[in-house]
């Protein structure tokens, strides 16, 4: 199996690509693996939340895949389908596949298990989500929050977000310019 | 003969200091911070806090819509916008479906080119700077001035340029450019080794520099660092000519990697070194696009009102930072759904915890000055 995924980038090889990674992490997963998703322009696998760690790792470890870079991990909230999606992005550079699996993490308790101990990179990413997202890693070793001040309310990037009026003291709200009056304007 | 001296105070316990470093400080290039636990000179480690500089882009990005994002991604990374630019400029078209034309993307190559050069010229001269040479500095910045001036004539702005679209880019070159920058490049060129012989091969530069803060090829890619940065490490990875994007599968350049010249083979000096490499391959890139560029259009027919179908699509674009990796999703209006940029300085940050262990004080401001780190790059 091992140089099937060949040359990706071209429409039908990374079809078959994914079906054929996808057929392989089921052998392995169960149930914890979804089916190949089509979406209009990319298509992804779908993993249980609690076992994304096992996948990874199978998928960074394995000579068959070796994605041994995690190009990006990021997350969206949607709250009409009551769960905040993980979207991981792997590559492999001697191959030059590439591979995105999905987590959807339940939105009124958000838990995925953490990929820090596969990818360094995966640390302060995660780390990102929690503090924009608000979902939990289970097993990180440092979840803070990274861009917001650690006394933050609320995850900005969730949909309901709804900013609070002041931070500190400091007003978060600013009045229409087009109400402000201006000297010598009438 | 040898003489014996007795150091006194040998063998006492040491204290651990906390220090802090920044978020003012002249060289961290911009608002960064490190907590610096430290024995002595030797740090044990210096722990990045970074935010300072969260202009919250991407929530940003949810409010303005399609074509209003443009003028944000300049504000990404302020000394490479191009790049940027080009990256949600592709995103964009990847989701709506739309075919930049042959031109456009010519132009594209050019700008985001020029733009590189401008952002590498930067990285050797502040490199420079925080080492202790800044004469150096002044000629890499005379060239960028320059260069400032070739882009102000195509877009009217020297440093935030919002020259692309969504489509192609706003305008086209205008008459006589490609002379006036063929003609400037043969300039640039020998310029660039004389700054090269000027500074590169310096003993104290070279001292400072050399097997500190060495990146193995392994750590490189669990790290996630990418472009220069990677590339220092030895790992020959270009989205240009791997993955090849827009026009440069046209163009013959080479993927200039680390070689341990002065030392071991990711060690700073390497990664300062790649910068100047690298602005060569550029300059062979922007000679053959100069002389080879198509007639036609530079943009496609975009909808004022654009809407791209719902979906979500990831796109990697090579900045002069390295792989810029966006994750667009729409929902089929009129206003991005979820936009997210992993840039090159993020990664770059992240490793610092990691690689400071046992360097010394001083030699943080050779990292951060060799990885390239651009703060608002980091926080956006």
């Amino acid at each position: 199996m091992a140089g099937a995924f060949g040359v990706a980038g071209f429409g039908l090889a990374i079809d078959m690509d994914i079906q054929g990674i996808q057929k392989k992490l089921e052998a392995t997963f169960g149930a914890a693996v979804g089916p190949v998703m089509e979406g209009s322009v990319e298509n992804w696998i779908e993993v249980d939340p609690d076992k994304i760690d096992g996948v990874a790792e199978y998928l960074q470890s394995h000579p068959d895949f070796n994605y041994e870079v995690l190009t990006n991990l990021t997350g969206c909230d949607y709250p009409d389908k009551g769960h905040i999606q993980v979207v991981y992005s792997f590559v492999n550079y001697d191959s030059g596949s590439e591979l995105t699996i999905k987590v959807n993490a339940d939105r009124e308790a958000p838990k995925v298990n953490t990929v820090m101990h596969v990818w360094a990179a995966a640390d302060w990413l995660e780390r990102e989500v929690f503090d924009l997202l608000g979902i939990d890693f289970i097993g990180h070793t440092d979840q803070r929050r990274i861009l917001l001040p650690d006394d933050w309310v609320g995850n900005p990037l969730r949909k309901d977000y709804v900013e609070a009026p002041d931070y500190h003291g400091i007003s978060t709200m600013r009045e229409s310019l087009l109400s402000v009056d201006i000297p010598g304007r009438s | 003969m040898s003489v014996e001296i007795e150091v006194e105070g040998q063998g006492l316990a040491t204290e651990e200091m906390t220090l802090n470093m920044g978020p003012q400080h002249p060289s961290t290039h911009g608002v960064l911070r490190f907590i610096v636990k430290a024995d002595g000179e030797v740090m044990r480690t210096a722990i990045p806090d970074i935010g300072y500089l969260h202009r919250s882009i991407e929530k940003i990005a949810e409010k303005v819509g399609w074509h209003g994002f443009m003028p944000y991604t300049d504000r990404v990374d302020y000394v490479a916008a191009m790049t940027a630019n080009q990256g949600w400029g592709m995103a964009s078209e990847k989701l709506a479906g739309i075919e930049v034309p042959k031109r456009g993307e010519y132009c594209r190559t050019i700008a985001g080119e020029l733009g590189r050069i401008c952002s590498h010229l930067l990285a050797i001269g502040a490199t420079g700077m925080d080492i202790g040479a800044i004469t150096p500095f002044t000629h890499a910045l005379r060239e960028r001035e320059m260069i400032n001036d070739l882009i102000e004539e195509l877009c009217g702005a020297r440093l935030t340029y919002n020259y692309m679209r969504i489509g192609g880019v706003a305008w086209d070159l205008p008459p006589g450019y490609q002379e006036k920058v063929l003609e400037y490049l043969d300039h640039l060129e020998p310029t660039i080794h004389e700054i090269n012989d000027l500074l590169s091969y310096n003993k104290i530069y070279v001292e400072r520099l050399a097997n500190v803060a060495v990146v193995s090829p392994a750590m490189a890619k669990n790290f996630n660092l990418v472009g220069p940065n990677l590339r220092a490490s030895g790992v020959k990875y270009d989205l240009r000519k791997d993955q090849p994007y827009s026009v440069y599968d046209e163009f013959e350049f080479d993927v200039p990697i680390g070689e341990g010249e002065m030392g071991q083979v990711g060690d700073c000096w390497d990664r300062y070194m790649m910068r100047i490499k690298e602005v060569f391959e550029s300059i062979k890139i922007l000679r053959q696009a100069l002389r080879q560029i198509p007639d036609g259009p530079v943009i496609a027919k975009v909808p004022r009102n654009l809407k791209p179908p719902a979906g979500d699509v990831h796109v990697r674009v090579e900045g002069a930072r390295g792989d810029m990796s966006w994750y667009v999703a729409s929902d089929g209006t009129e206003f991005p759904y979820r936009v997210h940029i992993r840039t090159g300085s993020w990664t770059a940050m992240s490793i610092i915890q990691e690689l400071s262990r046992g360097l010394m004080i001083a030699d943080l401001v050779a990292v951060i000055a060799t990885f390239d780190i651009v703060a608002p790059e980091v926080d956006r």
